[in-house]
């Protein structure tokens, strides 16, 4: 075997190395450094994010199992920044008096499943993309139910645990049918064996549903809203946006290496698909009272919003949806950020608590409406550029009908972002939210996110640079 | 010279400073950033124009230079957005006269909005304008032009709105911005139809005489007229908008509401002569390809000068006077243009007009700056509330009688330099125009000793102080300008800026000069006559004698009121009423259905998310097979 094969998978070695690290500062470091450990924590992610974010050259290793493309590595360094952002807005909770002592836990869990997905994302084999997959999946329940002492926490632990074997199960039947018929598990064989057979369209289906749930497109979404609610608000944000992104960058990438021979068959699935998640997900988050599910809700329904550039299946799709992920990653942290802090220091999450919140923090309310206001896809926030790139990918294969739908929606959803700005700045209240300090850690991820919402439509640069990678994916 | 980058830097900077600390500094501490910064950024300006002159000429000519140029957005390969900087003569001598005119400007404003409340503020905006508009005319492709036409449109809004809480300022601010935006939205429409035709927004390509990429326009035509000529006037309109061509000038008197010093800055010497900078940056392109346009330009620049003279002659609020007799000699400038060829003695009108553009803006800051002191002294705009002021303002008294004779056209100082040319071109151009302007000269003598005489000599008014002369910061500025009235004449211009870009030298016609200097005499004269004693009344017999023609050109023959009715009668009455019904009825009424069907279904629905995780792998089951089966039958 020839060793130097791990030399490709630098960006796996590095984190494998950060998580080691960690471990073993948490297990043996003395208790004067251990005051440190968050801080060590995000200056060794730091690090290891600068160290990867510039691309080599193509690779494939161990006979194609693993496969690197330079687009891996701008996907990679986004879903980096996301985690380090999370790891900011996380310090103040890690802090706390219950979650201390399991603070090296949560980096540990949190960095195996960035792993997992890691390895997903660069996966050239089935067997491996499943490895990847489950990595990504066993550990985020542990995250889930990380307040165990919670009764809704440990619920929604059990919840995502069970839904997600589920997933798991159906998705690996439908890998064994597929080698059942063409005899391989690698993409690029599989791929060749695809003739649209009924059992194949059929394994196929299973198999694409297990993604579906992860990136919980209806009708394989119920988990998601009772899963966001019950867990840590810094997991559901990590939830909401690494796990996501990653998935349906796979997603994509699989449906047209590997299914490009049925494009009609999943493109109409993935038609009904995108209509259903994208209304329903409004639907239900009009109602919503619980800033968490209200999030959660919309997270489904941006979801659907990103499937846009997959089922336009070309390299402007996957340009706008590798850009769409990095622009909805800040506006989401930014929202979940000012939700985490609020939490954190007064226990209020509902919408109701929310109402003049502007007169007590201003500067929290500022950016949760910039971060509203760019989910909603308002000019000139980085929201609308992304929207408006998705729609074009999508418009230019001809779905006209499609996108309209999906502008009409985008009015919807308007109604609900605007309703939690509306209790913010305009709904009187006799009992404000007190004013408190939030950390330095908080402040820094918001600055960034506010930052990234401003900047990431104005300069044009970045969506060229992301166009440029996104040929020959 | 990338050290140009600075001329753009340092007024943003200054800017972003005085507006974000803004009262927490004190009114002289952000008076002095203000005028600081203006000071170094008017040595670069210097600075720039030295080293670029000093350039040795190619082939007789000054090359355009772009120092600095970078692409903003990039949508095809032809398509695409640039900003940078690009030096050719006029750009260069715009520099200096922007700077020079706002540094007086900032300089005197220490003194005349010494206390005010928002002094900080006013510095701020300051700071805006002099960005804005130095990046107006260092713009590399005329779609910067218009982001930065577009930024000084606002930063004059700001400042003609800045004593927010008098009520005609705020409806002065918002005439201007409206009307320039009117104008402006013309502009916007002929960038998009030139660069339609032409795939280039470069000035570069543009004016470089190569017909070649008008190419794509040949045989276009729309109602008669070539889609370039069409689109060329409608850019003219942007450009007309900005100077207050007639009938879009209405805006500029009223914009007299604000602080006087800005009424110097933007309203007499620099955004105003936009609309002329804009004609002559494509002169080449108006002459080549629509020659046609260009007449309608000379014809539209002698009426508005015509207008505003016989306008100017009645007015009584000094400031009103001066904002007349500046859309009059825009006017002229326009008119110089749309006179002008291209190469030699024929691109005279060229470079008249940019010459009348330098020495214009000098002296008629001047006027305003004075106009600024006498106002400080006896708190009044009105005439009668003036007289024999010459005793208490020494200094204004003198400045202001050198700005009176260099606009008359008096030599030696430098009016009658600039514009003796003009009237050279349009004689040279057509007789008929030639007269006209010659009588407008003649005019503009008359109405400037008007205001001269009554300001200065007549019957002294009571005043509740005793007037005063203005501090040293006020009177310098007024100083300096009129050293340079007094000499800006002898500049040999036509070494710098010509149409062709070859040395011109200029010899005064004689005829012609002769001429205008025995009809500004007249001018002198008869105003002499009627007004330095104040007690002559023939005036007030002449007034009622022909009291329709005096009462329409006091009400400036009613054009406010045409505009007024056409937008508030046709436009809201017939237009605009109809669509808000339609807005408020059908529109609002399809958004209100949507949501509430969506809240009906959405409370239809809810029993789909009942918490149990049973129910929820029986959907994903069931959601997987009905999926299976409509790809494998449908």
């Amino acid at each position: 075997m020839d060793y130097s094969n791990f030399l490709y998978m630098r960006e796996e070695l590095s984190l494998v190395a950060v998580m080691v690290i960690l471990l073993l500062y948490d297990l043996f470091a003395p208790e004067r450094s251990q005051r440190r450990f968050q801080l060590v924590a995000c200056i060794l992610f730091g690090v290891h994010t600068v160290l990867n974010l510039f691309p080599h050259e193509e690779a494939t290793a161990f006979g194609g199992m693993y496969v690197y493309r330079p687009m891996l590595t701008v996907l990679k360094s986004i879903l980096n920044v996301g985690v380090l952002i999370v790891f900011l807005q996380a310090h103040a909770w890690l802090e706390s008096e219950k979650a201390v002592i399991r603070r090296g836990e949560f980096y540990f869990l949190t960095l195996s499943t960035l792993l997992g997905m890691y390895f997903m994302m660069s996966a050239g084999d089935f067997l491996l993309f499943f490895i990847g997959l489950e990595t990504a999946s066993i550990p985020m329940a542990a995250l889930v139910a990380f307040d165990k002492y919670k009764h809704k926490s440990a619920e929604a632990g059990a919840k995502y645990i069970l839904s997600a074997v589920f997933a798991s199960a159906l998705s690996l039947y439908g890998i064994s049918l597929l080698y059942g018929t063409t005899g391989s598990l690698y993409f690029d064989e599989v791929a060749a064996g695809i003739t649209g057979s009924p059992l194949q369209i059929m394994a196929f289906v299973f198999f694409i549903v297990g993604m579906c749930f992860k990136i919980s497109l209806v009708p394989f979404h119920l988990w998601t809203a009772d899963v966001y609610e019950g867990a840590p608000t810094n997991v559901t944000s990590y939830l909401s946006v690494i796990s996501k992104g990653s998935a349906v960058f796979v997603l994509m990438v699989i449906l047209m290496k590997v299914f490009g021979n049925i494009l009609t068959e999943w493109r109409g699935m993935l038609y009904g698909v995108i209509v259903l998640t994208i209304t329903v997900a409004n639907v239900f988050a009009i109602r919503q009272k619980n800033l968490k599910r209200f999030l959660a809700f919309s997270s489904i329904s941006q979801a659907g919003y990103l499937m846009l550039g997959v089922i336009s299946a070309n390299a402007l799709g996957m340009t706008s949806l590798v850009y769409y992920v990095l622009v909805y990653m800040v506006s989401n942290l930014g929202a979940f950020g000012v939700i985490s802090v609020i939490e954190q220091k007064t226990g209020k999450v509902t919408m109701d608590d929310y109402n003049g919140l502007y007169k007590t923090h201003p500067y929290l309310s500022l950016v949760m409406t910039l971060s509203l206001f760019s989910l909603a896809g308002i000019p000139p926030f980085a929201g609308f550029f992304s929207k408006f790139f998705i729609f074009a990918a999508a418009a230019s294969e001809g779905y006209y009908i499609l996108v309209l739908i999906a502008l009409l929606n985008t009015i919807i959803s308007l109604y609900y972002y605007l309703l939690v700005v509306k209790a913010m700045f305009i709904n009187p209240s006799e009992s404000p939210i007190a004013p408190f300090r939030s950390d330095n850690y908080t402040r820094v991820s918001l600055v960034a996110c506010c930052a990234g919402i401003v900047l990431l439509g104005i300069l044009s640069v970045v969506y060229q640079q992301i166009s440029l990678f996104s040929f020959g994916m | 010279m990338e050290y140009t980058l600075l001329i753009l830097l340092l007024p943003l900077v200054s800017f972003f400073v005085l507006g974000l600390l803004g009262t927490r500094l004190k009114p002289c501490v952000a008076g002095w950033i203000g005028t600081l910064v203006l000071a170094v950024l008017t040595l670069v300006a210097y600075v720039t124009a030295w080293e670029y002159f000093s350039m040795p000429r190619v082939e007789g000519v000054y090359a355009t230079l772009v120092p600095l140029n970078f692409e903003w957005l990039h949508f095809t390969q032809n398509l695409h957005l640039d900003l940078g900087i690009l030096l050719d003569p006029i750009s260069v001598m715009m520099l200096v006269v922007i700077t020079t005119v706002s540094l007086m400007v900032h300089i005197y404003s220490m003194g005349y909005m010494n206390g005010e409340r928002g002094f900080q503020r006013y510095y701020a905006f300051l700071s805006l304008f002099s960005f804005s508009m130095l990046g107006l005319v260092v713009a590399t492709n005329i779609f910067q032009m218009y982001i930065f036409w577009e930024l000084v449109g606002v930063s004059s809004y700001l400042l003609i709105g800045f004593y927010y809480t008098k009520p005609e300022a705020i409806a002065a601010s918002k005439k201007a911005f409206i009307v320039t935006r009117f104008a402006d939205l013309g502009f916007l429409i002929g960038i998009l139809v030139l660069s339609f035709y032409t795939k280039t927004f470069s000035f570069d390509l543009l004016t470089s005489g190569d017909s070649s990429i008008f190419a794509g326009a040949a045989g276009s035509t729309f109602l008669g007229a070539s889609v370039i000529s069409w689109a060329m006037a409608l850019i003219f309109i942007g450009g007309a908008g900005k100077s207050a061509m007639f009938p879009l000038h209405i805006w500029l008197p009223d914009a007299m509401e604000g602080p006087t010093p800005v009424s110097a800055l933007i309203h007499a010497a620099t955004m105003v002569v936009a609309g002329v900078y804009l004609v002559a940056r494509l002169f080449p392109v108006y002459y080549f390809e629509a020659p046609d346009v260009l007449v309608a330009i000379a014809v539209i620049g002698a009426f508005t000068s015509l207008y505003a003279a016989v306008v100017a002659c009645v007015q009584t609020d000094i400031k009103r006077v001066l904002a007349f007799s500046t859309i009059s000699q825009i006017g002229f400038m326009m008119v110089a243009l749309g006179v002008s060829g291209m190469e030699g003695h024929e691109g005279l009108g060229y470079m008249a007009s940019m010459f009348h553009l330098f020495t214009h803006a000098m002296f008629k800051a001047l006027l305003f700056l004075g106009a600024g002191a006498i106002i400080h002294a006896v708190h009044s705009n009105e005439m009668d509330r003036m007289g024999g002021l010459r005793k208490q303002l020494p200094v204004t008294h003198l400045t202001f009688l050198i700005a009176c004779l260099a606009i008359a056209g008096i030599p030696p100082f430098s009016g009658f330099f600039s514009k003796d040319e003009i009237l050279s071109a349009a004689f040279m151009f057509s007789p008929w125009i030639g007269w006209t302007m010659s009588v407008i000269a003649g005019l503009t003598a008359f109405y400037m000793f008007r205001l001269y005489y009554n300001i200065f000599w007549g019957k002294p008014a009571v005043h509740e102080h005793e007037p005063h002369e203005a501090p040293v910061n006020m009177t310098l500025p007024l100083v300096v300008l009129a050293a340079i009235t007094c000499v800006a004449g002898f500049i040999p211009f036509g070494h710098f800026v010509t149409a062709d870009g070859l040395v011109y030298d200029i010899h005064l016609n004689w005829t012609v000069a002769g001429t205008s200097i025995v009809i500004a005499c007249v001018g002198i004269a008869i105003a002499t006559v009627l007004y330095m004693k104040g007690t002559n009344p023939v005036p007030t017999r002449l007034a009622e004698r022909f009291k329709g023609f005096y009462t329409a050109a006091y009400h400036r023959f009613y054009l406010d009121e045409l505009w007024l009715f056409v937008t508030k009668r046709i436009i809201f009455g017939y237009i605009s009423r109809p669509l808000a019904w339609f807005d408020r009825h059908v529109v609002d009424g399809a958004m209100n259905g949507m949501a509430l069907v969506t809240q009906k279904v959405s409370w239809a629905i809810r029993g789909l998310q009942s918490g149990q995780v049973q129910q929820y792998a029986f959907i994903f089951l069931l959601g997987t097979l009905i999926i299976v089966l409509l790809l494998l039958y449908v």
